[in-house]
Order: C-alpha cells, then structure tokens, then sequence
C-alpha cells in the first residue's frame, strides 16, 4: 500500500537553510546538503528544497547543494524555486534532483508546465501554488462559498487565479503532483488549512502535499485524512526538532494510515 | 589482484535526468562506475545498470542514436548481468503503451498504463510483496517500502520471470529476474537503506557471474556499514 509522505522542507537562500514566518523574518538555520542527510537518515520519505532568493546569480549554489545532497543521501529531492526553462529544469535534475516545482514561474507562463512534462514526464513536474483566503468568504455560506486566491512572489502578489481552478488547469497542462501552501496559515503553526487541501485533492488525480502550518503530528493526520493529501511538509517544525519525522509517523500510523516505518531496512 | 579490483558498472546514459543518485548509490554499494553513453564505453564493464524516468520513445531515440541498441541485446543474450530500473525496466518488453513506442523486446509483454489508481502518476514509497525468495532481496524483509514515481508497468507474460508485486488501484509487477537479467518498476538508488542492501545484492551477483565473490563480500561490507 502507497505510504503517506513525510517531507521536510529546506528554505535556501544563499546556500543555507532559512526558515521565516510567513515569507519574512528569515534565520540562518544551516547547511542544507547537512541537514537533509541528517533528515533522510531520520526518516524522511523526501527533501524539498525551495530556493527563496531565487536569484540568477544564486543558481550555480543551489545547484552545488542538490549535488551535494544526492550524492550522500539516497531519497527523492525536489528543487523549487527560481527555475524559469526546460533547460533550467534539466540542470537541476543533472545535478541530482527528481522533480522541480514550479511556482511564480507557471503562473506567468503556464505553458511552462507542458514544455517540462514533454520533455521529462509529468512525474518530474510538481506545481507549487500559494493560496490565501479570500476575505469575503471567511466563513463559506452557500451563496459565497469559501474561495482561495492564488499568490505568487512568495506571498506578496495576488496573481488574479482562483486556487482550485489553477490546481485543475496545472494538472491538465502536466503538472504531476500539487504543493499546495496555505499562506494564512505558513509559520504560524495553527494547522493545515483542511478545507482547501479537500477543495483541491477532490478536484485532482494527482498527488497533494500539504504545506503551511503544521503544529504537531495531529495536524499531520487530519491533513491526510480529512484533507485528502498523499503527503504532508513541514520546515521550522522539524529544523527545530519540535517534533521528530518518527513522531509524525508513530502518530500516523497509530491514526491507521500507512506509512514507511523508519528504519524499516535495519534488520 | 587476488582481492579483485573492484565490480565495474556501466549507467547507460542516454539523455536520462538524473545520473547523479544512481551513480553514487553503486559508488556507495562498493563499485567503480563508468557512465557511458557510446558503447565504447561499454569495454571491459562488468555488469550494465540501464536507469531511467520520462517517457518510453524519446528514450528510445537517444539509445538508437549512440549506438547503445545492439551491443545492450547482444549483452543480454550473453546472459551478462544487466539491471534495468523504472523506464530502463520497461524497454526490457516489446512495446509501451505511452507513446505506442516499440521497445527493446528482450523480454516477451508490453508495458501498459497504471488503471484503477487511487492516484497518477504513482508517486512515493509502496510495498514490495516477493512473489518467490530471490537474492536481490537477501537481507530485505518481504513487503519492505521502496520509492516509486511512474504512470506505465510492464505486463510479463512469462510469470516464471516475477519477483515481486506492488499494488496501486491493481497489482503490478514491480520486479522480475531472468538469468542475469534484472528489472525494478521502483527506484532503489531512492529508496534509502533497502535500495542500497538491494544493490549490494546486485553488486554480489555480479561478482558471482564474474567469478570473483570475495570483491562481492567487499562490496557487501562497504553497505552494511552505510545502513
């Protein structure tokens, strides 16, 4: 049976790991390609990094980083950020990585997202979407239901596109998998939003990570169960060993959902 | 070279993303690697890891255009150790299903789309139940995770030839062996510590073929204090 994910997740600016309260107040946390060996060893079922600067001249680093990681630890890695081309795209997964996510990127330019399936597959291609509620429909009635914006550069702008109506779109152009962040709830450990992670997985094949949020391994399994994700990330939660991977899954497989017991190959 | 040099593996690289995992996964399981994308490349290897995501015809293309076709059947009818992972282990069957592309026929069925899934593509850790014990899997306990990320599965037409099976909506085949001939669906060079027992398996098996077993518990070493 398919295991429900457990992912830690490495902001990177600059070559180190950062993590920030929604988007800001960035802390100098490590070395990225240190922390996710130390993260696979522990448990974990993947590594995304997502490169927050972003910038051009940044490229070669994160780079350096994926190559770093790979050749030391033996689990997917995901790259996010910053990656604008097919050939962008090819560097990256020369470099060690199995999938890039496409955020800001694919919103500017959708067909983006077909250019990289064609030509990697769909499994390499994830579509990260930052969604923020829109005010008007706090509390969801019939005649306002609860609707979601989607936001790009790194939460700051309103990209004009109704979050489940993109989630849709992304997947029919060759998106493979959906990172879905909940900008409402990111940093502020007040759980996953459940009610736009169900919006999205029950509209889409594909899998959903959830992301934003998380507080403990409770939030883990409602995010799964009632949510509807195939995988769950956290960063601070982890960085911080709040809370180990192994607690997150001892807590999820106590909820009945399967997951890849750490450690499972000692034997 | 009484202790044996050691196990020279071949990655065939014919345009496939991600050489770096599988490259250090073998390095790290006790080979020496030679990534090789002519078949020059191919003088002297001891065993040929044909790795591979993205689509079945493209993948095609770029093995016809280096040369790599003939010499890999050739390598296989001389029942020399090959293994074949993800994509590569679907171009071991006579046709694929996506992109309707005929493939390298050295095993009898034909590769066909995941039905019935709860999800698409197939993405993340599964179980391996062994349809019979094999020594790929020495040491790995049955129905052990290992990383999957695929949309296709070859249907084998010779059950003689299946190892293992997953399931994903349906069972699939997700390994086979016949001979010296080696198929995964999943990604052990993903799949942190039993994809590396599972290549030291292969690495072993390897040596047994080239008649050099005491490189083998070498390399079987070298992994066991990896995991």
């Amino acid at each position: 049976m398919l295991a429900r994910r457990v992912i830690p997740c490495l902001d990177v600016a600059n070559g180190r790991v950062v993590k920030g309260t929604r988007f800001v107040d960035l802390a100098d946390q490590g070395d990225p390609a240190e922390l996710a060996e130390r993260y696979a060893r522990e448990g974990a079922d993947e590594i995304v990094f997502l490169d927050i600067a972003a910038a051009p001249e940044g490229r070669g680093t994160m780079l350096e980083v994926v190559r770093r990681t790979a050749s030391r630890a033996f689990v997917p890695l995901t790259v996010g950020g910053g990656v604008r081309s097919v050939d962008e795209m090819r560097d990256v997964l020369r470099a060690g990585a199995d999938k890039v996510s496409f955020n800001t990127a694919a919103v500017a330019e959708p067909e983006l997202l077909t250019a990289c399936a064609r030509r990697f597959g769909t499994q390499a291609v994830v579509c990260a979407i930052d969604a923020r509620r829109l005010p008007r429909s706090a509390g969801g009635t019939l005649e306002t239901p609860i609707a979601w914006e989607v936001v790009t550069h790194g939460g700051r702008t309103p990209a004009g596109l109704d979050a489940c109506e993109w989630a849709q779109r992304a997947v029919a152009l060759g998106a493979g998998e959906l990172l879905v962040t909940s900008m409402d709830r990111d940093g502020t450990r007040s759980g996953f939003d459940t009610e736009l992670l169900r919006a999205i997985s029950s509209r889409v094949r594909v899998p959903v990570i959830a992301s934003g949020g998380a507080s403990g391994p409770e939030d883990f399994v409602i995010a799964v169960r009632d949510g509807g994700a195939d995988a769950v990330l956290a960063a601070s939660l982890f960085h911080r060993r709040i809370y180990s991977i192994d607690s997150v899954k001892k807590a999820m497989a106590a909820a009945g959902l399967p997951v890849r017991p750490v450690g499972e190959a000692a034997a | 070279m009484a202790a044996g040099r050691p196990l020279l593996v071949a990655v065939l690289d014919y345009g496939a993303a991600n050489m770096v995992s599988i490259r250090q996964a073998l390095v790290t399981a006790g080979a020496r690697v030679v990534v090789a994308a002519d078949a020059a490349a191919l003088d002297g290897v001891d065993a040929i890891v044909v790795p591979g995501v993205g689509a079945a015809a493209p993948a095609m293309a770029h093995l016809r255009e280096r040369g790599l076709i003939d010499p890999l059947r050739d390598w296989v009818r001389a029942n020399r150790p090959c293994l074949g992972i993800c994509l590569g282990y679907q171009l071991f069957f006579e046709r694929s299903a996506e992109g309707d592309a005929q493939t390298l026929a050295l095993l009898a069925g034909q590769t066909v789309g995941l039905e019935g899934t709860p999800t698409l593509p197939h993405i993340g850790w599964n179980t391996v139940e062994l349809a019979r014990p094999h020594p790929l899997f020495d040491g790995i306990a049955d129905g052990s995770h290992f990383y999957f990320v695929h949309s296709f599965a070859p249907a084998p037409e010779d059950e003689g030839i299946v190892v293992a099976r997953t399931t994903h909506g349906r069972p699939f085949v997700s390994a086979v062996a016949w001979g010296s001939l080696y198929g995964l669906q999943f990604h052990p060079e993903k799949s942190a510590e039993a994809g590396q027992r599972l290549l030291s398996n292969f690495l072993r098996l390897v040596a047994a073929s080239a008649g050099r077993a005491e490189t083998a518990g070498r390399a079987w070493a070298a992994a066991s204090e990896v995991a």
